[in-house]
């Protein structure tokens, strides 16, 4: 095996071990967790076969094969970041609507208050 | 107010809602109910209200095991010594509830399993779900050390120990399922399954669709391995 194949692998089982620890530690959400598991055991693939990695270079018709693997890696984290676009923006409307009804419950709670006051 | 609470959460199923909470009051079971209106478009709270339910309602839809959590976080501020859970959609048989409180009032479990395939009803599942349950059932079973005939039941009926952990941050609010089990063995919480009857789903948007069956697999998977892994912090009584 070559060495980049050895480095990659070192590389992607790190990642891979890395990644289930931070979700057993509850630091990392399990529907989070999908794309990084699923890039890390795709390097451990073309890791093991290579000629494969050669295959999809032709396919797309890059010949340089390490370029290839660079392409692999600008789509993993186009789609990555892509998912955080995603997260953020959901995570923006629920704050968005919990900071809207924290203000509608003060305002109850104010008049509550007063009605309270008057009793 | 009595010591049992049932729970259910429900999302846009107004046309549903009513009739169940209906059904359940005609029962005459000591039991307060609580819907948990998951941010519904629809008049389900309105309709749930009507009926003679509590509504939770959360400011936006978080999904099944969220709602599910806040009922169960409702039930523990309140003090409910029991708590039931059932489907909005009506896939549940409300009737069934004494026989699943049963075993827990009994004190022979924290929490009974209402199960569909132990011969109380027919029931069959599509191809891909009866695999599912049978696969997650079969792994279910070898780690907890008895048999599980249906991990994926939302038909349930628990104790105070149950409730609490449920209402814990250590639930996982994606798809409560099969690793739940596992937890709750891990947690040292009695669990036994009881035959129930359950309907088909009749029409509406099911959890599982799409690219979701690919994602459950691979949750499910990852849940069940880094349980195993984790350390159990629940202690009875704490």
């Amino acid at each position: 095996m070559e060495r980049v194949q050895i480095f990659s692998l070192i590389v992607s089982l790190g990642l891979l071990f890395g990644v289930v620890e931070l979700v057993r530690r509850r630091r990392l959400r399990e529907s989070y967790s999908a794309l990084w598991i699923f890039t890390s055991l795709s390097i451990i693939f073309f890791v093991v076969f290579p000629q494969l990695l050669d295959r999809l270079g032709r396919l797309v018709g890059v010949s340089y094969t390490p370029f290839v693997f660079f392409l692999l890696a600008f789509l993993f984290l186009t789609l990555i970041t892509l998912q955080f676009s995603m997260f953020l923006s959901n995570l923006s409307e629920c704050n968005k609507a919990l900071t809207q009804e924290v203000a509608l419950l003060k305002q109850r709670l104010e008049e509550v208050e007063k009605q309270a006051e008057k009793a | 107010m009595s010591d049992t609470l049932i729970i259910i959460p429900a999302h846009d199923e107004d046309g549903k809602v009513g009739e169940l909470v209906g059904r359940i009051k005609s029962l005459g079971l000591d039991a307060d109910v609580a819907v948990v209106d998951d941010g519904s478009k629809d008049g389900t709270a309105r309709a749930a209200r009507d009926a003679g339910a509590t509504v939770l309602s959360l400011p936006f839809n978080i999904g099944y095991g969220g709602a599910l959590q806040t009922g169960f976080r409702y039930a523990l501020s309140k003090g409910y010594s029991y708590a039931v859970q059932l489907d909005a959609d009506g896939q549940h048989e409300p009737a069934y509830i004494p026989k699943l409180i049963e075993p827990v009032k009994a004190g022979l479990a924290d929490v009974a399993m209402g199960s569909r395939f132990l011969g109380a009803g027919e029931y069959t599942s599509t191809f891909m779900r009866g695999l599912g349950i049978k696969v997650f059932g079969r792994i279910a079973s070898s780690i907890i050390g008895r048999k599980v005939t249906d991990p994926t039941t939302g038909f349930q009926a628990m104790d105070r120990e149950v409730i609490r952990f449920y209402a814990s941050d250590s639930y996982p609010v994606d798809f409560p399922d099969a690793d739940v089990l596992i937890m709750l063995h891990r947690a040292g919480l009695k669990s036994v399954e009881v035959p129930v009857v359950m309907y088909p789903r009749a029409e509406g948007k099911s959890m599982h669709s799409g690219l979701k069956p690919l994602y459950y697999v691979f949750k499910m998977f990852l849940s069940i391995l880094v349980t195993l892994l984790r350390k159990n912090t629940f202690r009875r009584g704490g």
